[in-house]
């Protein structure tokens, strides 16, 4: 099957800033997909060369199989993006900006699709409420609905929840999951990694442009071996234990293992100095310290 | 097709929606300028014989304000879009780059008819006779709007700042129309002057357009034409070639 995204040895310099360096990965029909990495990684380069508003100095990327350069036509016909700056025509309405933006694509009776999404937006009420006059929650809806007024098969969406309400948040993000069970591909970039967590597939890291992981979200957890583990012991812990001590939790106290085997080792030590455990609990890692980690230079 | 049509309805309602400042505004001008310089000159003056100066005028300062608005219509489009983010929802969308620049042209053109209809209406009052050849007042109407609505679709493209098309507005657009026999014959001239006057194409625009009025000009309709003619082709041409390598657009 022909991937939706498939992004080949992509390179772009700004002057001699390398903002994408030898980039690789696709992203296959209907993936649920993060792209994550701090601010400066390249996510919203990456982002701009996929949808034409930047040409990339090498490399290829194919949208559903059309080249960005070669096909251009054909791929921002396929692909539909929530840029990440909030941007709006103060002239028009949301409805008029629906409409325009369904033209430019060569839609002309849209009115159904244009009165679902703005249904399923929460934008109902203010179709005809002129631009300016929106919340930037709202103007983010539109924007959204905007991306989608062509039905795009494969949605990128920069940031769409930046500096937006929980209500929105979680509104959008059911209207976005309902897309993706609808067959469409998913790419969101998003500084909430809790979201990625809960949302996707899978997850690629971009650290100063390059792709430094591109994993199942559960195999990108289960990469990093650190385990914290939380006990609650009848004596205080041994002096063999302290290097491994982060910090106390009331009467627990939490060892950083460097990996989980090593559990076999602290209980034998325990025994030995004829400390029972009482409870013993495994912190699992949630994607932010794995994320952490990496951007700290190590690897996964 | 339905892109550019789009397009250009958005375009066209982006003026119309503020048509006090793009239509009302530069009739008003033209009618200061046709009251004051009558005022002024009608008495020493007679440019060609048998036409009074007011009568002269009024192809004149129709044009210039055909050519200023049509100018004015897409650069500032552009550049507000650019300035606001907004162009990104064109960029992001498969307008071809012909149907971008066609219906920003278009728009332009529209508006400059809009703005010279109105300005003849409004001056024809001071004595306007019967035009003479209305085709070629068509033709003229039509290209000198299209010349500078594509010069104001590059200039749109070309500035970053608010500042930089003001720059070349004032510098640039408006001597080229004021020094471009307006108000006067270029016949009038020194030699030299004359001589830098028929490099202006806006010259021929205004010299042509009168041809249409008044059956006589500076210079033959035909070579007012070609010039006019080849200065649209050659501008849009460049403003196609901007957009379609995405020159300060794309980056």
């Amino acid at each position: 099957m022909t991937p939706a995204i498939e992004i080949q040895s992509v390179s772009k310099n700004f002057g001699t800033l390398k903002a994408l360096d030898d980039v690789s990965f696709r992203v296959e029909a209907g993936e649920f997909f993060a792209l994550l990495g701090p601010n400066g990684a390249g996510k919203t380069t990456l982002i701009s060369a996929m949808a034409g508003l930047s040409r990339q100095t090498s490399g290829h990327i194919r949208i559903l199989g059309h080249d960005t350069i070669s096909a251009a036509y054909l791929a921002r016909k396929t692909l539909g993006v929530v840029p990440q700056e909030l941007v709006f025509d103060p002239f028009l309405s949301v409805r008029e900006s629906l409409r325009f933006q369904s033209g430019y694509f060569g839609l002309k009776h849209n009115d159904d699709w244009l009165d679902e999404l703005l249904e399923k937006l929460g934008l109902s009420d203010k179709a005809d409420t002129n631009m300016r006059a929106l919340s930037g929650g709202m103007k983010r809806r539109v924007m959204v609905a905007q991306a989608l007024v062509h039905r795009p098969p494969v949605i990128v969406l920069d940031e769409p929840t930046a500096g937006v309400d929980v209500e929105l948040r979680q509104s959008l993000w059911a209207f976005v999951r309902e897309l993706n069970q609808a067959g469409h591909t998913i790419v969101l970039t998003t500084h909430y990694l809790e979201e990625a967590e809960a949302l996707c597939n899978r997850i690629a890291m971009l650290k100063k442009g390059k792709l430094i992981a591109l994993e199942d979200k559960t195999k990108l957890l289960a990469h990093s071996n650190e385990r914290d583990v939380s006990f609650k012991l009848s004596a205080a812990l041994p002096d063999a234990l302290l290097p491994l001590k982060v910090r106390d939790e009331g009467q627990r106290v939490v060892l950083r293992l460097p990996e989980i085997a090593r559990i076999e080792q602290v209980l034998a030590t325990l025994r030995e100095a004829r400390i029972e455990v009482r409870e013993m609990t495994v912190i699992e890692t949630d994607l932010e310290s794995v994320f952490v980690h990496m951007m700290q230079g190590g690897k996964a | 097709m339905q892109g550019f049509y789009t397009l250009f309805r958005k375009e066209i309602l982006r003026f119309w929606k503020v048509a006090f400042q793009t239509v009302a505004a530069p009739v008003l001008t033209a009618l200061m300028y046709q009251l004051i310089f009558s005022h002024v000159m009608a008495r020493h003056l007679e440019v060609y014989p048998g036409i009074s100066y007011t009568a002269f005028l009024i192809p004149g300062l129709a044009m210039m304000s055909m050519t200023q608005n049509a100018f004015a219509n897409g650069s500032s489009s552009l550049i507000q879009s650019k300035i606001t983010g907004n162009i990104v929802f064109l960029l992001l969308s498969p307008l071809g780059p012909l149907q971008f620049f066609a219906a920003y042209l278009a728009a332009a053109i529209v508006r400059g008819l809009v703005v010279g209809a109105g300005v003849i209406a409004i001056t024809a009052w001071f004595g306007m006779p019967l035009p003479q050849a209305p085709l070629w007042i068509f033709a003229f109407a039509v290209l000198g709007c299209g010349v500078l609505g594509a010069l104001g679709i590059i200039a749109g493209i070309w500035a970053e700042k608010f500042d930089q098309l003001a720059a070349f507005q004032n510098f640039i657009i408006l001597p080229l129309t004021f020094l471009s026999g307006v108000f006067y014959s270029i016949d009038s001239l020194p030699p030299l002057w004359r001589a830098i006057s028929h490099l202006n194409p806006v010259f021929y625009m205004i010299d042509g357009f009168r041809y249409g009025f008044f059956g006589q000009a500076d210079v033959s309709p035909w070579l007012a034409l070609a010039v006019v003619g080849s200065s649209f082709v050659l501008l849009s041409s460049l403003g196609l070639w901007m957009i379609k390598v995405g020159y300060k657009l794309r980056h």
